[in-house]
């Protein structure tokens, strides 16, 4: 996976390439520990992202709940496969889809 | 019908995704129900690598059939583990809030409602657990 990072202002955010899965939803973690700090809001870009497992709805959850107390966080360009996923699993009431 | 057997350890998913995702192109699988295959994959063998063995580690097999009558690609893990059926385990509640969400469950949840059909069974000591998916 691939994870391309911008800040603008107070917002950081994260273009994800690839699968998000068991193996590389601990480096999209990294990736948001790492640079949380210097945000306050935070955008995950779904546009290249090709699936995700339950490995990868583990990050966003964790991300979600910190972010939740500091600007927020939404996810978008979030393809078909990835938005059934959302739409099962209920975290489309949860997380901020755009 | 094709096999491949290897050490139940997070890091060989990536091979273990080369060898299924050459077999269903071979098939010429719609791009869509591969990605679902590749999830489904991808939890049930990281459940395996995470859980199926103590430290000590084991090896999982991974067999590949194909029914082409009905176009359904069959996946079955193998594992010499302890016995566990996943199909057993309670769906998870997916109406919580994000403060009460485990997300324990949640990936064989996913299989569950991805997969055409599933099924356990416990032969010679090892645990088969078979996903089918008309492709």
């Amino acid at each position: 996976m691939k994870i391309d990072k911008k800040l603008e202002g107070s917002t950081l955010t994260l273009a994800l390439e690839g699968r998000l899965d068991t193996t590389t939803a601990p480096e999209l973690e990294q990736v948001i520990r790492a640079e949380l700090d210097k945000a306050d809001a935070l955008v995950l870009d779904f546009g290249k992202l090709e699936y995700i497992s339950s490995a990868g709805l583990r990050v966003l959850l964790s991300a979600h709940k910190a972010m939740a107390k500091k600007g927020g966080m939404k996810v978008t360009h979030v393809n078909e496969m990835v938005m059934e996923v959302f739409e099962v699993t209920g975290f489309s009431d949860i997380l901020t889809v755009e | 019908m094709k096999e491949l057997t290897l050490d139940a350890k997070i890091e060989n998913i990536p091979s273990l995704m080369a060898f299924i995702d050459e077999w269903l192109e071979g098939l010429e699988c719609p791009v869509k129900a591969q990605m679902q295959i590749d999830v489904a994959v991808d939890e049930i063998f990281s459940n395996i690598a995470q859980y199926a063995y103590g430290p000590e580690g084991g090896s999982a097999a991974i067999r590949l059939e194909f029914d082409e009558a009905d176009r359904t690609a069959m996946i079955t893990f193998i594992d010499s583990g302890a016995a566990y059926n996943p199909l057993t385990k309670a769906d998870p509640d997916v109406t919580l809030s994000a403060e009460e969400r485990e997300i324990g469950g949640l990936g064989i949840f996913l299989v569950k409602k991805t997969m055409d059909a599933m099924e356990y069974r416990r032969e010679d000591d090892r645990n088969m657990l078979t996903i089918h998916k008309r492709i």
